[in-house]
């Protein structure tokens, strides 16, 4: 209810490039500090709940996903500071030419907190914790294409999926894909660098150095750790100015300006894949009418939201899902800016003066979602589009708002590669697109990127996608949030990665104290 | 038999009643309220079959009706169940919470009965005077600021220069001291706010008495001011001092989610904000139960120490 | 002569109040004609200092400070006060009902009221108004009925020390109508501490409301509110600026003014001259 959620969030971060170097700056000053072992971490989290635990499934949020996912458990695959897929618990991979039979050879001697060695076994066990009829995983969408699992040796497992996927080494870095021991799934016992000593839910989590850390002195620098769980920004932003914490995420944009004014703070900020959407359900008058959906998007005006909503800490959306951090983004797609001419003229197209249309909206759909919707209300009166804004609870949006009210407030954290968001929210037909949107020509190119290895062709063909859902989609994606985040200057990392927040949810397995 | 043992026998019975019916009303309530646990944890995610999956698993698929009564079952055998969310044991859950909000509570009512009584007792004995009116004037502007701002304002005026911390870690091994130490931004922000009310309604009551005959009476009687006010008119306006420290007291146990969450201190009240959300209903049901009992045992102090307090009341009528 | 020496009876702190209060009412009635700029019209950057342009500066969208402060007073103080006074008739009427019937009448109400405060308020006050949804009525309804629980205890307690004084007595067995009791026996002998209850329950309905309104549940926007306003700037407090404590202290001024009035009227209620 306080603050914001974040959900899965992984993408490619080939993002630096086009990122403003004010920001990036200070990253980069630390980047070539050695790495010193020792000191207890300290850290303000946003993103706990009561109802948490150490089973993956139930990671949704920030303090589990860098709890679970960044330091108790491990996963096969990691992608590092630079976007590059690289070995963690697998030490290397190949696949076949049609990209559907992947064989993992996994690291040997490592061993779970229990004593336990690590083996395919549990593996298979572990990625069979979200598969099957009965699964409650929300990444039901990754695990449903693999049809098979086999242990030719203890040390190898072997993946054969039923369609190509060129990207799967990619995504079995995803949070909730965490490898447990066969018979202890779901209780915190993992191969990470920590080991958990106190887990209040919702409250508070400490654990201590993992002295049998299968990556040795390279990584896991803090001897011990803490996470204390900030629900309310004020009260973090507090915590780490009194010395309290060494580090908090997610910062109030607001005050940012004067935070960095404090001595000794760090500001740490990299672009996202999280945007933000108004979502049109095309199968619904007036948005059925594409020149309605072209008034509604030429409507909006972009940098003031970038402004006033994010406070210049994002990057400006084209209307698709694709960010600008994200491999296959087509710069060459000219920005839509501003343009009440063109709104006028495709609404009169559709056969219209004016309009009267409903914004559902509500600050539990994302932080600034009402703020965003009553900027749109002022950019759109002068078309002649009336906007109301319908101002909702936070309680159970989700389930009665979003997807069943014609036009409403949305986010999405964005995904690692093109094809996961595509496929999982603008194919025909699938449960989360939102907007009815159908298209043959994309659900065509989507299926057909997915196997095409040629690097060329396959960003031409995702270039074709982003066109495709900018000029004909449901949504309107005006902005891009970065990750910000605070420190103090105690604490030391290399480059920081992108996938998603917070070091790409491993910043206590790699940052250090000075 | 005697009034008083009477009365706690009939309100302790009808406590058990209210606690059912409270239960009946809360776990309506929550099955009124739009989507369920499969739908509130999944948020965006939610597919059709990863949400029949989550119902079956719990047994949200049975009528609201039969879900109840094995609830209830339950409870009569002792069972409070385990929570929805992460099958935590709800004992466990609330175990510590339940203490942790208790030891808050407590230490405001420590705080604030005596300073609010007292202020509210000099207020009406020199009313009209300049310190009647400073008293007020304090009181007043503290009460209409909302609970979140003084928690802020406390944090930077006395937490920014290291005097106290901005936020609480506690668990079952801090140490009283440091427990107190640790409690004392929170405890002073809901001084703040209960304290301004309960010493505007002592000072409204003795005031009230004050103008009665009796006490005009003591008074031409020659009897010193401040000694009417302590023997003559306190007593008599005990009865609606008494019932705002009890409703001060039980708003102290539940109504603290927001300076909760500002000291990130670890009670129930944000326990059970976060069950509403997530439609966790055994832990609503649980932390219901317990408000409500603190309520009604509260309620019962307050009446059976009004009922002391007013001699005419005492014998009945 | 006669209103002369009546206004000079009334002490200073009471015509402060009611200045202040009559000036909030002026604010709230006027608001579109004295305010520079309109109610959620952008006018600048955000947090712009206090100038010319801006008296009072600007909120995170950049709309006018001033203008925002001086439409709110009619938005919060309109519901506010009407769920204030649905309270109070609910509670005290109910309460006198309890305390004069007696028997089963108040064992019916008072263990109704009960199970409902045994509810935490802002629990229930969230279930409901996410069950019926949050229109003004809605609002101001769920607030009066839950916050009339609190009233209800007060007048049922205070009512109760008067029912069993002689007087009430002599009605009683002089066969008057119960409403005869109520209205002409009863409620002027509990308006006092009723009075002093009614200033610092509006400030409660008020916080409340402003409460909701940071869950989503509250006044819908852009629509101007103390309470939302206080909650949307709250972080610049942490760094030392005092742009959110202007809503708020506008919200203490009126209770603060309101209260006053209140006091002077329970020092002449109570008969006493000093």
């Amino acid at each position: 209810m306080i603050g914001s959620i974040s959900r899965r969030g992984l993408l490619k971060g080939a993002a630096a490039l086009t990122l403003a170097a004010g920001p990036m700056a200070a990253g980069m000053a630390q980047a070539s500090a050695t790495p010193v072992r020792g000191g207890h971490l300290r850290a303000g989290i946003s993103g706990g709940h009561t109802g948490d635990s150490f089973d993956p499934i139930t990671f949704s949020d920030l303090f589990m996903t860098i709890l679970g996912a960044g330091a108790v458990y491990s996963r096969l695959t990691e992608v590092d500071a630079s976007g590059k897929v690289v070995g963690a618990l697998a030490e290397s991979w190949e696949a076949s030419t049609d990209a559907t039979v992947w064989t993992f050879n996994l690291r040997k001697g490592v061993e779970f907190h229990n004593g336990k060695l690590f083996t395919a076994e549990d593996v298979i066990a572990s990625v069979n914790h979200h598969r099957g009829e009965d699964s409650k995983s929300p990444i039901k969408q990754i695990v449903d294409p693999i049809q098979l699992m086999t242990a030719p040796d203890p040390h190898t497992v072997v993946f054969t999926l039923d369609s190509g996927n060129a990207d799967f080494a990619f995504l079995l870095f995803d949070y909730h894909l965490c490898m447990m021991p066969a018979d202890a799934i779901g209780q915190g016992i993992g191969t990470g660098g920590y080991v958990v000593e106190s887990f209040e839910p919702g409250v508070r989590a400490v654990a201590k150095r993992n002295p049998n850390y299968f990556r040795g002195d390279e990584r896991a620098h803090f001897d011990s750790i803490e996470l204390i769980n900030f629900s309310d920004v004020a009260a973090r932003t507090n915590a780490l100015l009194s010395g309290g914490v060494d580090f908090i995420n997610q910062v109030d944009l607001k005050t940012l300006k004067r935070m960095k004014r404090a001595p000794g703070i760090v500001i740490n900020e990299q672009p996202g894949t999280r945007h933000y959407m108004f979502q049109m359900i095309c199968t619904q008058n007036p948005f059925a009418d594409n020149h309605v959906r072209m008034a509604m998007k030429y409507g909006v005006d972009r940098q003031a939201m970038l402004d006033k909503v994010l406070y210049g800490h994002g990057q400006l959306g084209n209307d698709h899902p694709i960010s600008p951090a994200n491999r296959y983004f087509d710069a060459n797609l000219a920005q839509r800016a501003y343009d009440p001419d063109k709104a006028k003229f495709h609404l009169k197209q559709a056969g219209l003066d004016n309009l009267a249309v409903e914004l559902a909206t509500s600050d539990g759909a994302f932080d600034g979602a009402v703020d965003m919707a009553v900027l749109y209300r002022d950019s759109m009166a002068p078309i002649g589009i009336d906007v109301t804004v319908d101002r909702v609870p936070g309680d159970g949006y989700w389930s009665e708002v979003w997807r069943k009210r014609p036009f409403c407030a949305s986010y999405s954290s964005g995904r690692a590669t093109e094809d996961w968001i595509l496929s999982s929210s603008y194919l025909s037909g699938v449960p989360w697109n939102a907007t009815q949107w159908s298209n043959e020509a994309f659900d065509k190119l989507l299926i057909a990127a997915r196997t095409e290895l040629d690097e060329a062709k396959r960003s031409e063909m995702y270039g074709e996608m982003q066109r495709l859902i900018s000029d004909d989609g449901g949504v309107i994606a005006p902005i891009f949030a970065n990750h910000v985040e605070a420190h103090s200057d105690k604490l030391a990392h290399g480059e920081v990665g992108t996938v998603s927040e917070m070091d790409s949810g491993l910043m206590i397995e790699r940052w250090w104290f000075t | 038999m005697n009034p008083a043992a009477r009365l706690i026998i009939q309100r302790l019975l009808l406590g058990v009643l209210t606690l059912l019916v409270v239960s009946m009303l809360i776990f309506a309530a929550v099955e009124f309220l739009p989507g369920d646990l499969a739908e509130a944890t999944l948020g965006q995610e939610a597919t059709e079959e990863t949400v029949a999956a989550i119902r079956r698993k719990l047994g949200l698929d049975r009528p609201p009706v039969e879900r109840y009564f094995v609830w209830l079952g339950n409870l009569f055998q002792g069972e409070l169940g385990v929570s929805y969310a992460n099958g935590r044991d709800i004992v466990e859950v609330m175990g510590t919470r339940a203490q942790n909000t208790l030891f808050l509570a407590g230490m405001v009512a420590i705080i604030a009965t005596p300073l609010a009584v007292g202020l509210g007792i000099i207020a009406a004995l020199y009313r009209n005077s300049y310190l009647d009116r400073f008293i007020n004037l304090v009181s007043l502007s503290a009460i209409s600021i909302p609970e979140f701002l003084i928690a802020y304002l406390l944090i930077v005026t006395l937490s920014r220069s290291g005097m106290f911390p901005s936020f609480v870690v506690i668990d079952e091994t801090t140490s009283l001291i440091s427990r107190i130490y640790q409690s004392i931004l929170p405890a002073l922000a809901l001084t703040v706010v209960v304290s301004a009310h309960m010493m505007r309604m002592t000072r409204a009551s003795i005031i009230n008495v004050l103008a009665s005959a009796y006490v005009e009476m003591a008074h031409i009687k020659g009897a010193p001011k401040p000694a009417v006010v302590v023997r003559h008119a306190l007593p008599n306006a005990l009865a609606p001092i008494i019932n705002v420290i009890a409703i001060n007291l039980a708003w102290l146990v539940v109504g603290v989610v927001v300076v909760e969450v500002i000291f990130v201190y670890p009670g129930l009240g944000q326990l059970m904000v976060d069950s509403v959300g997530k439609r966790d209903i055994p832990v609503v049901q649980a932390c219901s139960l317990f408000f409500a009992s603190v309520y009604i045992i509260l309620n019962l102090l307050a009446d059976i120490g009004a009922t002391l307090s007013n001699p005419r009341l005492r014998h009945g009528r | 002569m006669e209103t002369l020496r009546f206004a000079r009876s009334v002490p200073i702190s009471a015509w402060f109040g009611f200045i202040v209060i009559l000036g909030y009412i002026f604010v709230a009635l006027f608001a579109p004609f004295i305010a520079p700029y309109g109610e959620h019209e952008i006018v600048g950057d955000q947090y712009m200092l206090w100038g010319a342009d801006h008296l009072l500066g600007t909120d995170n969208l950049g709309r006018d400070m001033l203008s925002r402060i001086l439409f709110g007073a009619r938005n919060t103080i309109g519901i506010a006060l009407a769920a204030t006074v649905l309270t109070f008739v609910i509670g005290v009427f109910l309460g006198l009902l309890a305390a004069t019937m007696g028997g089963i009448v108040d064992q019916v109400l008072s263990r109704i009221v009960d199970v409902m405060m045994a509810i935490p308020l802002f629990i229930a006050a969230l279930l409901l108004l996410t069950i019926v949804g949050t229109s003004v009525f809605n609002m101001i309804a769920i607030i009066a009925i839950l916050e009339s629980t609190r009233v209800y205890r007060i007048a049922r307690a205070v009512a109760r020390d008067i029912v069993v004084l002689d007087f009430i007595e002599a009605a009683r067995l002089r066969g008057e109508r119960l409403s005869y009791l109520l209205v002409s026996e009863i409620l002027p002998n509990i308006t006092a501490p009723l009075a002093a209850e009614f200033g610092l329950r509006f400030c409660f309905v008020f916080l409340l409301i402003a409460a909701l309104s940071f869950l989503g549940l509250g006044i819908q926007p852009p629509t101007a509110d103390w309470g939302s306003m206080v909650r949307e700037n709250a972080t610049l407090i942490t760094f030392g600026d005092i742009t959110p404590l202007l809503p708020a202290m506008a919200i203490g001024l009126l209770t603060v003014a309101v209260n006053f009035v209140v006091d002077w009227m329970l020092h002449r209620a109570s008969g006493m001259q000093d």
